[in-house]
């Protein structure tokens, strides 16, 4: 068992360091796409050189982030065959299908215009080249429809029915896995922070060459777009935000008491608006759960169920099965983690039943052992637990990232409302100020905090479940050494790290460059000509 | 021109015009060297496709791994 722990942690940071590595490039391609399209598209209308020199520059940026960021999803595909093979098997198609149709988006459509996007300038019509520009955008918008499905479906298992003789989920429902509310909102929330993140890249390097006293009309150009981009993706950030704390309060709600270090809820339930965590704190002692706690009357109650006054229950009372208290003060109590736990023990018997009517050919004692099965399958992943408080996550990790997530956030709000009155009503404080341009320049690295943040209270908010009750990961886990995944461990930290340099260094090399100068450029348009 | 001839040509002449690109398309390569010629080579077999022969049997054995609630 201690191997097997060692394992699973080894194999979880690992996971971690190559999808936090992925999501670095992410949400840069799909925000700064679609800045760049508006870009070209300002110029198609207006053929103002500076237009046709900003969205060459900023295409080049993307074309940098793209190319070093491009295949690093795929290790995350080798850790599934090889780290998570039970997890990999379990999932069956209702995992592989988005991947295979997001493989297929991804190489065809975003491959093909891309090449358009830098190859093209003096081959296609400005028309077709715009074309390629917007559909390159909307190519890597749909990839990540298809990821961020499979990854809602792991938080919200449904659309499936679990078969014993594939031992795979099947899917039944297609329309329920890639329409679910989880899948809806995780997609908006991840795109838009996209979104969000591109914006204040383009401002930021845009303060740089404001402070530079270079490419200044150009930069404020810049800020405008990607003022307009950013704010428009912090406010649907901030809208699918709040859509999916409904979706966890109702579907995880355990994580979303992690989320608020919540250990027993109440009626008209206040929110820790900041506080520290009190360390000895654990789910089976009497400790007091925050050393500081600075919390608004009924805010969780609001955000959690649009009501108030609603109950929101903590830890403690998820554990013991309490759910709801009515108006009249009644407790409403659902199964406590205990019975869960036996009835998740429940069905593995009954699986094991089922694998020896299986073996002996014994068709009447499969079809029993099946309906057993699904009699207790929404908490088979319960029956590998020992204890219930086994199914609370990380408490300290889940509410200090999520905190760090929304008050970055509430500065982002403040940050694109700034730069866009700046841009437009007071442009010489945007152009002297050094303080405002070092503002811009600060936020870039607290964007990439806040979008990482977001990830790691999705991601560890959500443990033990690798599918939310149905598969725990250490259950996820395959027959593997633990020292083979800490080789592996190493050489990705190795690798990416040097990657990661590599990035960094030509794309600081290609901003300190800037952009071409405006008559050195062909635009489009000549190759109309010809 | 064909259409055939103008798609080769616009990723022919776009490879030989490339700045940056060079630079990026080493480190891709490079990526990808390591990625398949070593990392799924030597160190991230599929477990199941290389130990087990069919999908009876994949499932058997995924079966007896998750019927034991010790696990």
């Amino acid at each position: 068992m201690p191997d097997l722990i060692s394992v699973v942690d080894w194999s979880r940071w690992q996971f971690a360091l190559t999808a936090m590595y992925h999501w670095l490039f992410v949400p840069l391609t799909l925000g700064l796409s679609v800045i760049v399209a508006i870009m070209e598209t300002i110029y198609y209308k207006r053929r103002n050189p500076v237009w046709l020199s900003a969205t060459k520059f900023w295409m080049l940026l993307f074309g940098i982030n793209f190319a070093l960021g491009v295949a690093t999803g795929l290790i995350l595909e080798f850790e599934f065959g090889t780290n998570w093979s039970n997890y990999s098997w379990f999932v069956g198609d209702i995992f592989g299908a988005p991947l295979a149709i997001e493989g297929i988006f991804a190489f065809f459509m975003e491959s093909t215009f891309i090449a358009v996007m830098f190859f093209g300038w003096k081959k296609v019509s400005a028309g077709f080249h715009l074309a390629s520009t917007w559909l390159t955008a909307l190519g890597a918008t749909i990839s990540a429809w298809w990821i961020l499905v499979a990854n809602a479906w792991m938080q919200y298992p449904v659309g499936m029915e679990f078969d014993p003789v594939q031992m795979r989920n099947v899917m039944q429902s297609f329309a329920d896995v890639a329409l679910s509310p989880v899948a809806v909102h995780k997609f908006t929330h991840a795109v838009m922070s996209g979104w969000t993140l591109a914006g204040v890249f383009v401002v930021g390097v845009s303060c740089w060459f404001l402070l530079r006293r270079r490419h200044q009309e150009l930069a404020l150009k810049s800020v405008k777009v990607a003022g307009w981009v950013g704010l428009a993706g912090i406010l649907l950030t901030l809208y699918s935000g709040d859509q999916s704390s409904l979706d966890v309060a109702r579907v995880q709600p355990m994580k979303l008491a992690a989320m608020e270090g919540l250990y027993d809820g109440s009626r008209g339930q206040a929110i820790s608006a900041f506080g520290i965590i009190n360390p000895d704190k654990t789910p089976d002692n009497d400790e007091e759960p925050f050393l500081l706690d600075i919390s608004v009357p009924k805010m969780l109650s609001l955000l959690a169920t649009h009501n108030p006054d609603a109950f929101v229950p903590g830890i403690n009372d998820l554990m013991k099965g309490v759910a709801d208290v009515t108006a009249s003060g009644d407790t409403v109590t659902t199964l406590s983690y205990a019975e869960r736990i036996e009835a998740g023990r429940r069905s593995h018997e009954a699986l094991r039943a089922f694998d020896a009517a299986y073996a002996a050919g014994d068709e009447g004692a499969m079809a029993e052992a099946r309906k057993a099965i699904e009699a207790d399958y929404g908490s088979f992943g319960f029956g590998y637990l020992d204890k219930p408080s086994d199914a609370v996550p990380p408490v300290a990790v889940t509410y200090y990232s999520f905190h760090i997530m929304v008050i970055i956030g509430g500065w982002l709000l403040l940050f694109f409302v700034a730069a866009l009155f700046l841009a437009y009503r007071k442009r010489r404080v945007m152009e002297r100020s050094r303080i405002v341009q070092w503002l811009g320049m600060i936020t870039i690295p607290l964007v990439w905090v806040c979008s990482q943040a977001g990830w790691v209270v999705a991601e560890v908010g959500r443990q033990p479940w690798v599918i939310q009750n149905l598969m725990p990961t250490r259950a996820a886990i395959s027959d593997l050494s633990a020292s083979s995944v800490i080789i592996t461990f190493w050489l990705f930290a190795a690798i990416f790290t040097a990657l990661l340099a590599a990035e960094l260094s030509i794309m600081l090399r290609a901003i300190s460059r800037g952009p071409e100068h405006e008559s050195s450029h062909v635009s489009p348009s000549t190759a109309e000509a010809k | 021109m064909t259409l055939w001839r103008r798609i080769i040509d616009l990723y022919v002449d776009g490879f030989r015009s490339m700045t940056v690109g060079r630079s990026l398309w080493a480190i891709i390569i490079i990526k990808l060297i390591i990625m398949f010629g070593v990392l799924k080579l030597f160190f991230f077999p599929d477990i199941l496709g290389t130990n087990y022969d069919s999908d009876e049997e994949r499932a058997g054995a995924v079966r007896t791994a998750l019927s034991d609630s010790d696990r």
